[in-house]
C-alpha cells in the first residue's frame, strides 16, 4: 500500500482541483483521505454521501459552578489566557479565551470548576461519486486544528484501503507547516507539492520543502499558472532542482479549473482541454513513481 | 483603528489586498502593517524597504533542574503531555508547551524553573512612510497563537492610536485567525466568487459572529465565477466593500512580487472605495 | 528475551500496528514463561498531542529487551527511548505478531 500526500504550502494554487482531478482518476485503485480538514473544499468536487459520522472531541474547556465560586479569584491569578474575567465581583469563563490548560481547577478552593472534553468536529467515512471511499472531517469553527483528527482520518482510510485491497491512499494534506502537515506526512511514501511560480509560491515552497526533508520522503511537483512569470518559472526549477524534487508537469494558467469548480466537477471529468491532458500525465506518472521506486526511509 | 484582513482559506488575495491598501494609505496617514500569518509569512515579498529592527520572539517554558524528589506530579498537572517522568528522569518537550505556568509554580520541590524559549523572529521594516513588522515561525514549532499574541503586544506596546494599524491574519478558521482577528475593530474577508470561496467565506463568517466583529467582504477576481457570494451576502446583510476585477495582470503583478494599484487604475478605484467605506480616507472625495 | 509488539489486535494472528505513538495495543512476549499478554494503549491514542513519548514511557515500564513495530519512533519519542537499553526493530509494518517475531529471528528485519 502507497500513500501519496498533496500539499501546497501557500492557499490559491489549485491543490484541490489538482487532488479531485487525482480522485477521478485513481477512481478504482484508492482510498481518499481528506486531511485538509480546518478549510475542507474536497467534497464539494467528489460528491461524498456522509454514510457514516462520528463526532470528533478535542481540548479542554473550564466550566465553572457559579453556586460554588466564593469569588476569591484564585483562578484569575494563576490564568495566563485571559481566559477568566472578573465584572461586579464575580467570575466567568471566557471559552474563546481558555486554553484548557486546567491550572484554575488545580487552585480553585471550592472545586468549583470542572474542566469538560469538547466536541469540537465530526468526521466522516463515505462513498464519492467517483466510486471510491472517503475519508474527510469538519472541524467546527475556532477549533485547534490538532494532528489527532488528521491521524484519525489516514487511520480509517489505511482501514478500508486494506479491507478493499486498494494500493493506494490519495492524502489532501493541509497548507501551513505545522502540527496538521506534519500528521499528514507521517507515514507517506511520496509528496506532490502543486505551487505556482510566484514570489509566494516559491517562498512556500521552500518552507514546506525543509519540513519534508525531516521526513525522508521523494517528492515532485507539479507547477500551476506556469506562465504567470517566467523568470519566478526559472527560479523555482532551479530550486526544484537543487532540493531534489521531480518536475512532475506545468499546466498554464487556465480558467477552465473555475468552470469545472462552478458545476461541481473536477477538472479531468469537465473537459479534454491542454490542462486535463497534463493532470492525466502526471497521475500515470505519480503512480508510477509511487510503485516502482518504492518509499525511500 | 485596527483592521484584520483574512479569509476562510488561503489564496484568495488576502495579502495582496493587505500590502495594496496600507502601501497605498501610507501614502497620506501614518499606517503600521502586520504581517500575523506566522506558519507563511508572505507580505514581506511585497514591501521594499530597510530593516530597522530585529528581535527573537520567546515563551517560557519550564527545564528541569534535575534535583527533585521524583514525586511525577508535574505530569500529572501538564494537559498537554508536555512534561513526563521516565525512571529517574524528567523530560519536557517544549513544543507541546502552551506556557500555562503550572507545572513549573506547583512543583513542590521549584524544580521547573522556566526559561526562555525561541519560537519566532519578530522584523520591523521602514518602507517609504509604512511601518512593516512581521513574525515568522521558526519550522519545527507547532503553535503559531503565542508567537501572534506577542506580535500583537510588541505593536500596542510601540504604536498608538494614531497609527492606522492593518493585520494580514493567518487563513482558516481556527485558534490563530481568532488570536489575530480578537482585538481587530474591523475585519475584512477576502473571497472569491466560486463555490470554494463561497463556502469558506460561510465558515469566517461563523467565526465573525461568534466573535461578535464588524466585517464587510471584498470580493476577488471578480466576475470569475458565478453571483452566489454576492447574493449570499446581499441575504445576510453583509456589506460588500469592494470587487477586484479578475484581471490576469493582477495575478502576473502579483507573481513578481509588485504592488498593483500603481500600475492598475481599476485597482486603485476599488482599493479607495474600501478606504472610503471604512472611513479611512483623509482625501475628500472629489465627485 | 523479553518482546515488545505494536499491535492492531492481541493475539498472535493480530497485525503490527505501524505508528507507535498511536498503537492501538501494546503486546508483550516473554519467551521464557511463553507467554503472550495485551495491554490496551486506547486512551494515549485519544490524546491530542504527544502520544508518542507517552506509550514510550508506558513500554519502558513494561521492560522488554526489544521492540517490534513498524515505521519507528518520531523525535520525541525517540528522545524517551534512549533513556531506556530496549532494542528497536522497525519494518514490520505489514506483519502479522507470529511472522513479525519470525522474521526478526531470522533477520530479516533490523534496526
Ligand atoms: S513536580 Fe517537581 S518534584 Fe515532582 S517530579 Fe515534577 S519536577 Fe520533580
Ligand atoms: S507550563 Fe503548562 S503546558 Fe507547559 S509543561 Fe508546564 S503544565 Fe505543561
Amino acid at each position: 500500500m502507497k500513500e501519496i500526500v498533496v500539499i501546497s504550502g501557500k492557499g490559491g494554487t489549485g491543490k484541490t482541483s489538482v487532488m479531485g482531478s487525482f480522485s477521478y482518476l485513481g477512481k478504482s485503485d484508492l482510498v481518499i483521505a481528506d486531511c485538509d480538514v480546518d478549510a475542507a473544499d474536497l467534497h464539494m468536487l467528489l460528491g461524498p454521501d456522509y454514510q457514516r459520522s462520528e463526532d470528533y472531541y478535542s481540548g479542554e474547556l473550564a466550566i465553572l459552578d457559579q453556586d460554588k465560586c466564593i469569588n476569591c479569584g484564585a483562578c484569575l491569578s494563576v490564568c495566563q489566557f485571559d481566559g477568566i474575567q472578573s465584572e461586579n465581583g464575580t467570575f466567568r469563563i471566557e471559552a474563546m479565551n481558555c486554553e484548557g490548560c486546567g491550572y484554575c481547577q488545580r487552585v480553585c478552593p471550592t472545586n468549583a470548576i470542572q474542566m469538560e472534553t469538547q466536541k469540537v468536529g465530526e468526521w466522516y467515512t463515505s462513498s464519492s461519486k467517483v466510486g471510491s471511499t472517503m475519508v474527510h472531517a469538519k472541524l467546527g469553527v475556532g477549533a485547534e486544528n490538532s494532528g489527532r483528527l488528521v491521524a484519525q482520518v489516514k487511520n480509517e482510510a489505511r482501514r478500508h484501503a486494506k479491507k478493499e485491497g486498494k494500493e493506494i491512499i490519495l492524502i489532501d494534506g493541509s497548507p501551513g507547516i505545522g502540527c496538521a502537515v506534519n500528521s499528514a506526512l507521517s507515514g507517506a511514501d511520496y509528496v506532490v507539492f502543486v505551487t505556482e511560480p510566484s514570489v509566494s509560491g516559491i517562498h512556500d515552497l521552500k518552507r514546506v520543502t525543509e519540513l519534508v526533508k525531516g521526513f525522508s520522503i521523494r517528492s515532485g511537483c507539479i507547477i500551476n499558472k506556469c506562465d504567470l512569470n517566467s523568470q519566478m518559472l526559472d527560479e523555482l526549477i532551479t530550486f526544484m532542482a537543487d532540493a531534489g524534487i521531480e518536475h512532475i508537469a506545468s499546466i498554464p494558467y487556465d480558467e477552465t479549473f473555475t468552470a469545472a469548480m462552478l458545476e461541481g466537477k473536477t477538472l479531468v471529468e469537465y473537459d479534454k482541454g491542454p490542462a486535463s491532458q497534463v493532470l492525466i500525465k502526471s497521475w500515470e506518472k505519480i503512480k508510477q513513481f509511487a510503485e516502482t521506486e518504492g518509499c525511500l526511509k | 483603528m485596527k483592521i484584520a484582513i483574512a479569509s476562510g482559506k488561503g489564496g484568495t488575495g488576502k495579502t495582496t489586498l493587505a500590502t495594496s491598501l496600507s502601501s497605498h494609505l501610507s501614502e497620506t496617514q501614518d499606517v503600521v502593517l502586520v504581517d500575523l500569518d506566522v506558519e507563511e509569512p508572505n507580505s514581506r515579498l511585497f514591501i521594499r524597504g530597510d530593516q530597522t529592527h530585529s528581535q527573537s520572539i520567546c515563551k517560557q517554558v519550564p527545564e528541569w533542574t534535575g534535583d527533585c524528589s521524583l514525586c511525577g506530579q508535574c505530569q500529572e498537572i501538564c494537559n498537554f503531555n508536555a512534561v513526563i517522568k521516565v525512571g529517574t528522569q524528567i523530560m519536557l518537550f517544549p513544543e507541546l508547551c502552551h506556557s500555562c505556568r503550572a507545572c513549573s509554580e506547583l512543583c513542590p520541590e521549584s524544580a521547573l524553573p522556566l526559561k526562555p524559549r525561541k519560537i519566532g523572529m519578530l522584523n520591523q521594516i521602514q518602507a517609504g512612510n509604512l511601518i512593516f513588522v512581521e513574525s515568522r515561525l521558526e519550522i519545527g514549532e507547532q503553535q503559531a497563537v503565542p508567537l501572534i499574541s506577542q506580535t500583537k503586544d510588541y505593536i500596542d506596546n510601540h504604536f498608538d492610536e494614531s497609527y492606522i494599524i492593518i493585520y494580514d491574519s493567518p487563513p482558516g478558521t481556527s485558534c490563530p485567525v481568532i488570536e489575530a482577528s480578537k482585538d481587530a475593530d474591523f475585519v475584512i474577508l477576502v473571497t472569491e466568487p466560486t463555490p470554494f470561496g463561497l463556502y469558506d467565506l460561510k465558515l469566517a463568517v461563523e467565526v465573525m459572529r461568534k466573535m461578535k466583529k464588524d466585517f464587510g467582504v471584498v470580493v476577488n477576481r471578480d466576475g470569475l465565477g458565478n453571483n452566489d457570494v454576492l447574493d449570499y451576502c446581499d441575504m445576510e446583510t453583509i456589506p460588500v466593500l469592494a470587487r477586484i476585477s479578475n484581471d490576469r495582470r493582477i495575478a502576473e503583478l502579483y507573481a513578481a512580487g509588485e504592488l498593483i494599484f500603481s500600475t492598475i487604475p481599476e485597482f486603485k478605484e476599488q482599493l479607495l472605495l474600501l478606504e472610503r467605506s471604512l472611513e479611512l480616507s483623509t482625501v475628500v472625495d472629489p465627485v | 528475551m523479553k518482546y515488545a509488539f505494536t499491535a492492531k489486535g492481541e493475539s498472535w494472528d493480530s497485525e503490527i500496528d505501524p505508528r507507535l505513538g498511536r498503537t492501538e495495543f501494546i503486546l508483550i512476549y516473554d519467551d521464557k514463561k511463553n507467554e503472550l499478554s495485551a495491554y490496551s494503549n486506547s486512551e494515549i491514542t485519544q490524546q491530542a498531542h504527544g502520544a508518542g513519548p507517552l506509550t514510550v514511557q508506558k513500554i519502558i515500564d513494561l521492560n522488554p529487551d526489544i521492540l517490534i513495530t513498524g515505521n519507528g519512533p518520531g523525535k520525541n519519542a525517540a528522545e524517551v527511548m534512549s533513556t531506556s537499553e530496549i532494542k528497536i526493530i522497525t519494518g514490520a509494518g505489514d506483519m502479522k505478531i507470529k511472522e513479525a517475531l519470525e522474521a526478526y529471528k531470522s533477520d530479516k528485519i533490523t534496526g
